[in-house]
């Protein structure tokens, strides 16, 4: 039917908000199905999981025919409800791609090209180039004499991206060559979380979990970009929203997705957020806003501080400039002559721990903490209020925190603000609160556990120093003593776990006559000074510069993406002899050899990439940053020639074994002692993981707890942590029950879905949530309650009575003392947070001290790590990076998605229409980012949503700059990291990747973005891609 | 009997899972989208052939107060839409409309369309949807996932959004639930409304005034009255 324009115009003016057009005879009804075939019809279901955020949304692969047809959300994951972001809804693209690695590769020195090679030539060859490497250069002492059995001419990267069993084989692996520099992802995510935490709490990990944001009043979300990083918790942040009134606060440089959806946004100069949260701790302490009761009984607030404690100028007493570290022993307790701790529970001793808080934070008033972090006094005033309304017992607050607060040069202390905090309003260990450490890719918090760490052993033991030749030295030093009755002290029993994990590892070769195989393990050198003892990624890239590193291997990671200074480390690579990968995709790592700047003819490193399967093609367990595991199913078989990273370096170690065997080499004990496999078995290690009997009348059975675990090599167990998640009743991990009490219910606790490490206890610290007659401080949100002689309710954190009963304990039983601490004497740079400027600044002083930046960072300067001066003109703006909901971090699995390319293309900088101006800079223009390490080209996207900030008076600019593009991908831009900073905290060197010093200007011309935008089906750039 | 989407953008946080997962289910390609000369986080910039669902970004300051806005744009399955009057007038039963859910499917009869009858399509709806494969020559836009509502299943869209924003079901309960939303956001955001819901099966709330949202959110008086060309 042919209509007439005035018609239509007829219709359209009728309507009042609607188009009419049934006057006009239009025909609206049919009766034929028009729906295409569903397409998932008849499929299989497999539940697997999402490898990008620490939500871990579990999803659903439809399977037919051996092959993935479709993904989608699965519905019975409580945590996600079916629901997935812009990553893991394109979990078939990746699975599917055609792209990924699928042949063992091998480079030759000096080629061009990648050739394929057969599985069993690739694992021979890497095998002899380890064997080779290691009985060249393997030393039985270091320079100081020190019996240290080790390998430093090796280095290991990655990964996070392995399952728990493929962690537990590697780090043994490792051990048993004798490597000492390991480093993961973890370093540059959340390796400053644990000592923070477990300075503050005992234990190094998410407080609470993702659905327990649901029952917060409120929600202060600060060096996080939640909703864009981690958007599955704002399922639960608008739930407490919308069903308690709960305040959602964002405090954060940029304005961004989150802050749209919170009540209110408090820009702050990135690298400021002591001055902040100290600002807090005054407000809380001089409005009596803290939670009387829980500070009194349990946190250290009454006990005494000796007395040659002191803080002058910026400065705490027993600073060593020489080594920029502290002799710590001022910062301890005061004791009686038998030993005893001095406390006064009245808090008034100018000496006792609450004290020395008042005067430390005096400083902190409105006007030097609004001078230095460019927050308003009105927005300082309103934030505080609004979280200190809930030191009440009935109120709860919760504190959620990711990259912003972890990658500083204080990055430490930054997190334990968050701790003191908290302890004051008595926000931990209930529902709603907590310190809610958002962590990285999964299996970031798996590979923590599982210690893919320089300087850790899994369960957070640590890794032996050579000041400790046998095991009874080793136990001596790390093995906590407190003579207080009231207090647990978990970790003496460390002893336990630590010959667990060796006869773990050794079998039957491992006796008490060989510390159970300890005499094997590689010997860290001590840290007696700032750059002594520290394996990790900055000093051993600054290790691989210089040469002095031959081997490497690369797992599941992108560290010439990823890395600071990403010139120095791309650089680097080219020094070194050998390479072997495990990876999905090609990226700029495996592939620098044909890199921007690089010539291959002119590098020798030999490159052995090997094919890794999928996590869809695999089965295993990862953990959340809520610390539940969660099990993962093989949807499909690995494709191509890709096998899980576990079958990797069991094939290579298998070899090895036959090496030493056959031809003898250097110290060849731990290797061909091992208690090794011939097969990756996932289910098998997670036995071994949890951990079984080896003698006695229970041989075989499995542990149902690491209270039976022993240090007569009766027992073993991987990580100790983890035991009983796999017991006689079985697999604890693949539990889908929704069964929950009203409490649980109430809470959203969730007790029967997978299990949670430690002994599936859901909110830690939960005995601070009751008074000491273990009665709830709020009855609306019980955790747990004692009644008729034993806790109901989430596992206990401790099963101990309460304090007021005979055999009762203290509410934080991994701390020697028992107690939550406001003073943490156990931190290399200071007992309480200070603020001090990140390593590169726009200040050149600041009111809060005489001294201008952390004291005992770690921070590289050469030729080839160049710094610039405090306040140096030439480059006045401060650069902040972060990741999008779109890519995750190195962007060298995402960018390989069609979808997700397609949303975010291109590098971009954010800047403000102000600094826009002054630069004569319009939105969408080309411009180049420069700082005294290199420079960058990237798209201006000039926006309201960054404001430059007033700092002393004057105006100083930011921009943020996200750093998922990388040269693999064609015409999308580089890595941001050519600008970053080799600047690291104290305690864990994590790099300062949240601050640092850039300018920047219009282009005339750029090569690095392609003008016509990219195709996201492109091919990578020049060699022979095979 | 029939259904319908509520669209609660004061939920929505703009994760483009509703962008990507309509992608993948429909198995669509990429576009070439890029930032040097765009300076925006939207793209691709508009609803395309093989886009049927794009998150818009409108960002405001007003009063020293950031605002940024988020609109997951896809089809509004009109109850009487105009682009099938369109279409009809050119090819018979190239567009339809089901009889369950009341979803406006373009089949591929759209092909034999001509250039002209695609531009009154495109220019009648009110919303700017329809789209054209310039291979294919066939015009497409959201299906509602008709398939998967069949077998009693989300739309994509909804199934994976994070915060609930996207929700779907019979009519007159989504409109119910649609409403009684409204009056508990009004008390944060007194402007908020709802747009065009008794003529849409799409029904989007937003939280500000309408200039704060793109061009064609809504059916807007200016253009009810305006000419056609």
């Amino acid at each position: 039917m042919k209509l007439t324009r005035r018609d239509l115009l007829k219709v359209t003016g009728a309507g009042a908000g609607a188009i009419a057009l049934g006057s006009l005879g239009v025909s609206y009804l049919v009766t034929e199905s028009y729906a295409k075939k569903l397409k998932t019809s008849g499929a299989k279901e497999v539940i697997t999981s999402c490898p990008y955020c620490s939500v871990i949304c579990q999803y659903i692969a439809h399977v037919k025919y051996g092959k993935v047809v479709s993904t989608e959300g699965d519905p019975m994951y409580p945590v996600s409800e079916g629901a997935l972001c812009a990553k893991g809804s394109a979990m078939l693209s990746q699975i599917n791609d055609n792209k990924r690695v699928l042949k063992p590769l091998y480079r030759a020195p000096f080629s061009d090209k990648w050739e394929v090679k057969d599985w069993d030539w690739m694992v021979k060859q890497t095998a002899r180039r380890i064997k080779d490497t290691r009985d060249k250069y393997f030393k039985e002492k270091n320079a100081e004499g020190q019996v240290v059995n080790r390998c430093d001419e090796f280095f290991h990267a990655g990964s996070s991206q392995m399952s728990n069993e493929e962690l537990a084989v590697h780090r043994q692996a490792l051990a048993a060559m004798g490597v000492v520099n390991i480093d993961h992802q973890a370093r540059v995510c959340h390796s400053s979380t644990v000592p923070a935490l477990a300075q503050c709490f005992g234990r190094g990990a998410m407080t609470n979990h993702y659905i327990d944001i649901k029952n917060t009043d409120c929600a202060l979300i600060i060096g996080s970009n939640a909703a864009e990083h981690h958007p599955m918790t704002f399922k639960w942040v608008l739930k407490a929203k919308e069903e308690r009134g709960a305040k959602i606060i964002h405090v954060d440089p940029k304005f961004s997705r989150t802050s749209a959806r919170s009540d209110f946004h408090v820009p702050l100069r990135s690298g400021t957020d002591i001055a902040f949260m100290g600002g807090m701790i005054k407000y809380i302490l001089d409005n009596n806003k803290y939670f009387y009761d829980y500070v009194l009984n349990y946190t250290n607030a009454s006990l005494i501080i000796n007395s040659k404690y002191g803080f002058n100028n910026g400065l705490f007493s027993g600073y060593n400039p020489k080594t920029k570290l502290y002799d710590k022993s001022s910062w301890q307790y005061e004791t009686d002559a038998d030993g005893n701790v001095k406390t006064d529970k009245t808090l008034k001793n100018p000496r006792c721990v609450f004290q020395l808080l008042k005067k430390h934070y005096s400083r902190y008033d409105f006007n030097r903490v609004s001078s230095v972090t460019g927050v308003s006094q009105e927005n300082l005033r309103k934030t505080y209020e609004a979280f200190a309304a809930t030191g009440r017992p009935d109120k709860a607050g919760t504190i959620m925190y990711a990259l912003g607060w972890t990658q500083h040069t204080v990055g430490v202390q930054y997190i334990r603000t968050g701790g003191i905090v908290q302890l004051l309003l008595g926000n931990i260990g209930i529902a709603g609160g907590g310190v809610n450490a958002m962590r990285g890719e999964p299996n970031v918090q798996g590979s923590t556990d599982h210690a893919m760490l320089y300087y850790s052993l899994p369960g957070y033991l640590y890794m032996p120093r050579a000041n400790e030749p046998t095991l009874e030295d080793y136990n001596k030093h790390n093995t906590p003593t407190c003579k207080d009755p009231m207090s647990a002290n978990w970790w003496q029993n460390k002893p336990k776990y630590m010959t667990s994990l060796l006869k773990g590892w050794y079998g039957k070769a491992a006796t008490k006559e060989n510390g159970f195989g300890y005499n094997w393990l590689p010997k860290l050198d001590q840290a007696t000074a700032w750059d002594k003892g520290d394996n990790s990624f900055l000093f051993a890239w600054e290790d691989i510069y210089n040469g002095k590193i031959k081997g490497a291997s690369i797992f599941g990671s992108n560290p010439a993406q990823s890395i600071p200074n990403a010139n120095k480390t791309r650089k680097a690579m080219a020094n070194l002899d050998f390479i072997y990968f495990g990876d999905i995709y090609h990226n700029e790592t495996t592939d620098f050899w044909h890199g921007p700047g690089m010539n291959p003819k002119e590098i020798k490193t030999e490159c052995f990439l090997f094919p890794a399967a999928h996590r869809a093609e695999k089965e295993g367990c990862v953990a959340n940053s809520g610390r539940w595991i969660l099990w993962h199913n093989e949807a499909t078989a690995p494709r191509g020639e890709s096998q899980p990273m576990g079958q990797i370096i069991i094939d290579i170690m298998n070899e090895l074994v036959r090496l030493y065997k056959k031809e003898g080499g250097k110290f060849k004990e731990p290797i061909v002692n091992l208690d090794w496999y011939k097969k990756y078995d996932a289910e098998k290690i997670a036995k071994k993981v949890n951990g079984y009997y080896v003698s006695g009348p229970d041989k075989g059975k499995q542990l149902s707890s690491f209270t039976e675990l022993k240090d007569d090599g009766s027992t073993v167990s991987l990580c100790w942590i983890y035991t009983g998640s796999f017991t006689e009743e079985g697999n604890m991990m693949k539990r889908r029950s929704h069964t929950q009490t009203p409490l649980e219910k109430n809470l959203g606790l969730f007790p029967k879905f997978s299990w949670v490490w430690p002994a599936n206890r859901r909110i830690l610290y939960n005995r601070a949530s009751c008074d000491m007659n273990g009665q709830p401080y709020d009855p609306t949100r019980v955790v747990v309650k004692w009644q008729d002689g034993k806790w109901v309710g989430d596992t206990p954190d401790g099963g101990m009575p309460p304090m007021s009963q005979k055999g009762g304990k203290y509410p934080f039983i991994m701390q020697p003392e028992g107690l939550g601490r406001l003073f943490g004497p156990g931190l290399v740079d200071g007992p309480f947070p200070e603020h001090y400027e990140p390593a590169e600044t726009p200040l050149t002083r600041h009111d809060f001290s005489g001294q201008l930046s952390n004291p005992c960072m770690k921070v590289l300067v050469s030729d080839h790590d160049k710094i610039a001066a405090p306040g140096d003109l030439r480059f006045p703006i401060v650069l902040t990076t972060y990741s999008m909901t779109e890519h995750w971090c190195s962007g060298s699995e995402t960018r390989n998605h069609p979808a997700l390319l397609e949303a975010e293309p291109q590098l971009y900088v954010e800047m403000s229409h102000e600094l826009a101006k002054e630069k004569g800079i319009k939105n969408g223009d080309a411009i180049i980012v420069e700082s005294a390490r290199g420079r960058v080209e990237a798209a201006a996207m000039v926006t309201v949503r960054i404001t430059p900030f007033k700092i002393q008076g004057r105006t100083v600019h930011l921009i943020g700059m996200p750093f998922a593009f990388g040269w693999t991908k064609k015409g999308c831009g580089d890595t941001t990291n050519r600008l970053t900073i080799n600047a690291g905290d104290p305690n864990t060197t994590i790099y300062e990747a949240k601050a640092c010093q850039v300018n920047i200007r219009k282009a005339d011309m750029i090569t690095e973005l392609a003008i016509e935008g990219v195709t996201s089906e492109d091919e990578m750039t020049g060699g022979n891609h095979v | 009997m029939s259904k319908s989407f509520f669209i609660d953008t004061s939920r929505c946080t703009a994760c483009r899972g509703c962008q990507v997962a309509c992608k993948e289910w429909q198995g669509f390609g990429p576009n070439r989208t890029k930032q040097l000369g765009w300076g925006s986080h939207q793209n691709p910039p508009d609803l395309n052939h093989l886009n049927y669902k794009v998150v818009k970004f409108t960002e405001f300051k007003i009063k020293d107060r950031v605002f940024w806005n988020f609109f997951p744009d896809q089809c509004r399955h009109c109850v009487e839409p105009p682009c099938k009057l369109a279409a009809d007038g050119h090819v018979k039963d190239a567009v339809v409309i089901d009889k369950e859910t009341g979803a406006v499917i373009f089949t591929e009869k759209t092909r034999k369309i001509s250039d002209e009858g695609f531009l009154m399509m495109k220019e009648y709806c009110p919303y700017n949807v329809p789209r054209r494969n310039p291979e294919t020559k066939i015009i497409n836009k959201c299906d509602m996932c008709l398939e998967r509502v069949e077998a009693n299943q989300l739309p994509m869209c909804v199934k994976t959004c994070i915060t609930g924003a996207m929700q779907f079901g019979e009519r007159d309960k989504i409109l119910a639930i649609a409403k009684a939303r409204l009056l508990k956001v009004q008390e944060e955001f007194p402007e908020a409304a709802l747009l065009d819901e008794e003529g849409v099966r799409a029904i989007y709330l937003i939280t500000h005034d309408r200039k704060m949202y793109p061009h064609f959110a809504a059916l807007d008086e200016h253009r009810k009255n305006a000419s056609l060309v």
